[in-house]
């Protein structure tokens, strides 16, 4: 037997580095049957689109050390969804889903600016570091609640998040007294709106996030536990797994990200909107995990992927304000777009339109049943 | 002949599912007026004949009259509306409806589009007085005992003029008060001439109502019998498919303890004891049993399905909960308050159901292999890739995993090697206690030779195995000793010292006592 080399995974390093010619072929046909090439495709196909939309879309520049351009734009905004993806990830790798990111988001901004507006001087270091200290924590606080409702009180998790998702919001709007707290602190503002070495802050740190996700679950055995637990959580139960640890461990890391991508959002704009701050982020979330190839059934999940779902949804958002789409209609626009890249990744989706296209390979399987069926017949 | 004529005659029924014969050429005949059981182990063709007649599943071969007239039921919908009804194991109703409306969900009488109420609750009246059951037909369901909800099952059944009958296991979750009433009902319907066919695992309870009986194996007809005219042995020898006249076949004393190894005191052999459970029970699932498993032994357990086997282990296993009882492991007491406090204890598991409780589909051979011993590990003490890849591909080629292809999702596997798959997660731990839960149902010939030749290989090399099998024979051939189960009880424990016979094993499962 040749030895057999494992599958590239995904959040692992580049398997193969270096290669000849021969393998370099066999290397892009096994990509073509990858599992992240559909995203990779379609991330592609819409950044084309933007390219021939907008003059000079792929254009990167250096203004005053900080990098500019429609590519850094994109992944710019995408990084919080990029972080909420991550965790809705591994949650739904699991076999769960967290409807309530999207009031996590808002929590954690609202605490943060209330405890910034509350500072003497809003530009104090240690002031804004207490803040995201304060706003992370409580984050991390709400996901391991519903890593309880989940683990130990058994209660499904689309509903034990609906209860936070809808019970968030207020806590929000108590946190900032139904106001919209605006604050001016320039620390604070570098977390989703500065730069750091000439790349985007908010860039760097879901950069550092996904590294770590991908380190914990794959150079760890986290990600075989999580996988174990969504694929057969009586079979991991068996083996000695502590599933309800994993799910707690897992709806915290959750928490975490929609923290930092709510402290990202709120310092984008240096305010905290406890009523619109992360609306909707769940359901783009999801998209871009189911997008990226993790199956809402738990199980298998690929990191990468996901970060590719969230690239696709972002540039989907740019692309429609950059083709002028009128406003009323892009929801249903991006619906459409949606629709359609779910679709194109479904394989029953694709046997079905392959065997309407083609009438003679569907005779010719009716025929072969017929065929196999007479002898059925004649022996009974 | 003074029989009256079939109301159910199924002529050769064959039925395959892809790769199984689920039934091959099966007769079956179901007379007005009779309690006829339906007997077979597990996987024999019972549900499935059940299925082919309620119209579940169409039959491939064969034919079926109702009544003397050939039909073909396309649904379960088009065999009630021919008086086929039936009463699922599982009771599928609604808790929070009442009485009345889960009599007659889906079928109420309507005028003018609207339901008439007092209609539907005089007509669930009427069919609950029938079965001689007094209840407040306005009353949901949930407020009232299993054995009503059967009752009311039933009288849904019956509200659609049934002439057929068919209670899948309707006995299942009733204690002894309340299937003697579902048998008083089962009495008077059959005298009022409906026919109804009858499946439990339970003997007692087939000999107490059943009038005639149909004995299924491995998809094919053994046999119809009355039931006053085959004794409890016979049926069980039929059942399991060894002949009891049959003397014990002379192969099997190859791998045999050279003495008996008498309940503790061992003459000759030196057996210390590795797991003692004394009094271990679970209300529900396994009566209080007194079991002790030593070193370098293999202990069987013979029984019919739902005796209690699988119970008993996942006990010892801590995959449920004991209410009494203790257990010693190495002559300590300890609390096995887990799967996972089990696995400290060096105790392994390989369930029954390798599928459901026992791999996970999704991940690769490799993965399923580490499971246990990550897991013993924690999440951060990854198991180095190099010591994965020697523990894999040692266990691999020792077991003859095929295909040798550690990264092969497992669920593309054929059964005997997900077994070996499952057999080497637990081998790479080293366990004291090997708990093998029907290790070779469902694969080939050969992976359960190689089974049978590595269970006996470990208990020689000291492991302690406690193997459960609902074939007699290779119970026999592999166990040194062999505890007897019979409705959830431990009813005999008898030592393999060469005079054990399969008939004798199957007069304690059907008797109850040691002969």
């Amino acid at each position: 037997m040749t030895p057999i080399s494992s599958p590239p995974r995904a959040g692992g390093p580049a398997a193969a580095a270096g290669t000849p010619r021969a393998t370099l072929r066999s290397a892009l046909g096994a990509a073509a049957r990858h599992r992240l090439a559909w995203p990779c495709l379609v991330l592609l196909a819409l950044l084309g689109l933007n390219v021939v939309l907008t003059d000079g879309f792929l254009a990167v520049e250096l203004k005053q050390g900080h990098l500019y351009g429609g590519l850094v734009d994109i992944a710019r905004f995408g990084a919080p969804l990029i972080l909420v993806s991550l965790g809705m990830t591994l949650v739904i790798a699991t076999g769960g889903i967290d409807l309530s990111v999207g009031s996590v988001v808002a929590i954690a901004g609202a605490l943060a600016c209330l405890h910034i507006s509350g500072l003497e001087n809003q530009n104090s270091v240690p002031g804004v570091l207490a803040a995201v200290g304060l706003a992370l924590g409580l984050a991390v606080l709400l996901g391991v609640w519903n890593g309880v409702l989940v683990a130990v009180g058994g209660i499904q998790p689309i509903i034990a998040t609906l209860v936070l998702m809808v019970a968030g919001r207020g806590v929000a709007q108590l946190i900032t007294d139904g106001q919209i707290i605006t604050i001016n602190s320039a620390p604070y503002k570098l977390i989703g709106g500065g730069y750091w070495l000439t790349l985007p802050f908010c860039l760097i740190v879901a950069a550092v996030i996904t590294a770590l996700a991908a380190l914990l679950t794959r150079r760890l055995a986290l990600g075989l536990f999580i996988e174990s637990v969504g694929g057969n959580a009586e079979a991991s139960r068996l083996s000695g797994i502590r599933a309800r640890g994993v799910l707690i461990v897992v709806y915290a890391f959750c928490g975490l990200c929609a923290g930092i991508a709510g402290l990202m959002i709120s310092s984008n704009v240096s305010s905290a909107d406890g009523n619109n701050a992360g609306l909707w982020i769940e359901l783009d979330a999801i998209l871009a995990v189911v997008i990226g190839g993790t199956a809402l059934s738990g199980g298998r999940f690929s990191l990468a992927g996901t970060v590719l779902g969230a690239l696709i949804i972002q540039t989907l958002t740019t692309t429609i304000y950059a083709i002028g789409v009128p406003p009323e209609t892009t929801l249903l626009f991006k619906a459409l777009v949606v629709t359609a890249v779910c679709l194109i990744q479904s394989p029953a989706f694709r046997r079905r339109v392959f065997r309407r296209r083609g009438p003679r390979g569907g005779a010719a399987t009716a025929e072969a049943r017929r065929v196999r069926d007479v002898p059925e017949e004649v022996t009974s | 002949m003074t029989e009256p004529e079939p109301i159910v005659r199924m002529r050769g029924i064959g039925k395959y599912f892809p790769g199984v014969k689920a039934l091959d050429g099966v007769d079956f005949r179901l007379l007005p007026g009779e309690v006829h059981a339906l007997m077979g182990e597990n996987g024999a063709g019972k549900s499935t004949l059940i299925k082919v007649l309620t119209g579940v599943h169409p039959a491939d071969e064969g034919e079926i009259e109702l009544a003397g007239r050939p039909v073909a039921f396309s649904s379960p919908l088009a065999a009630q509306r021919a008086g086929i009804s039936t009463v699922y194991q599982e009771i599928n109703l609604c808790p929070n409806l009442s009485v009345a409306e889960n009599i007659v969900a889906g079928r109420q009488r309507r005028r003018f589009g609207f339901i008439r109420w007092r209609e539907v609750r005089r007509r669930a009246a009427e069919l609950m007085a029938r079965l001689d059951v007094d209840v407040d037909v306005s009353a949901p369901l949930a407020a009232y005992s299993p054995a009503v909800q059967q009752m009311v099952a039933i009288a849904r059944a019956l509200d659609i003029d049934a002439r057929v009958l068919v209670l899948d296991e309707p006995t299942s979750s009733l204690d002894a008060g309340e299937v003697e009433r579902l048998f008083g009902v089962m009495r008077r319907l059959r005298d009022e001439g409906i026919a109804i066919l009858f499946v439990s695992h339970f003997l007692d309870q087939v000999y107490a109502i059943a009038d005639r009986m149909t004995i299924l194996r491995d998809g094919r007809l053994v046999g119809e019998y009355r039931t006053s005219e085959l004794s409890q042995v016979e049926l069980v020898a039929k059942m399991v498919g060894r002949d009891i006249e049959r003397p014990a076949a002379p192969a099997r004393a190859r791998r045999r303890p050279e003495n008996g190894t008498g309940n503790g005191n061992g003459n000759g052999r030196s057996a210390r004891p590795l797991v003692e459970a004394e009094g271990l029970g679970r209300s529900g699932a396994i009566n209080p049993f007194t079991l002790t498993i030593p070193e370098g032994e293999v202990v069987g357990l013979a029984g019919l399905l739902g005796s209690g086997r699988t119970e008993l282990a996942r006990l010892l296993f801590g995959a449920d909960h004991a209410d009494t009882g203790t257990v010693r492991v190495g002559g300590e007491t300890v609390h096995l308050r887990s799967p996972r406090a089990a696995i400290r204890h060096r105790i392994a598991f390989c369930p029954e159901n390798r599928r459901a409780d026992g791999l996970v589909d999704d991940l690769s051979v490799r993965e399923n292999i580490v499971l246990a011993m990550q897991a013993a590990r924690g999440w951060s003490r990854p198991l180095p890739r190099r010591r994965q890849d020697e523990l894999v591909e040692r266990f691999i080629s020792a077991l003859d995993i095929r295909p040798a292809d550690p990264d092969r999702p497992v669920r593309t596997l054929s059964g005997g090697n997900q077994q070996k798959v499952l057999l080497a997660r637990w081998l790479i731990m080293e366990p004291r206690l090997l708990i093998l839960d029907e290790p070779t149902r469902g694969i080939d010939v050969g992976a359960k030779a190689e089974i049978e030749r590595l269970v006996a290989e470990l208990s020689a090399q000291g492991m302690a195995v406690l193997f459960i099998s609902a074939e007699l024979e290779e119970v026999l051939r592999l166990s040194h000793r062999v505890g007897v189960l019979r409705d959830r009880t431990l009813v005999a424990r008898l030592d393999n010292d060469g005079s054990l016979t399969t008939d004798a094993l199957m007069r304690a499962i059907a008797s109850g006592a040691a002969s």
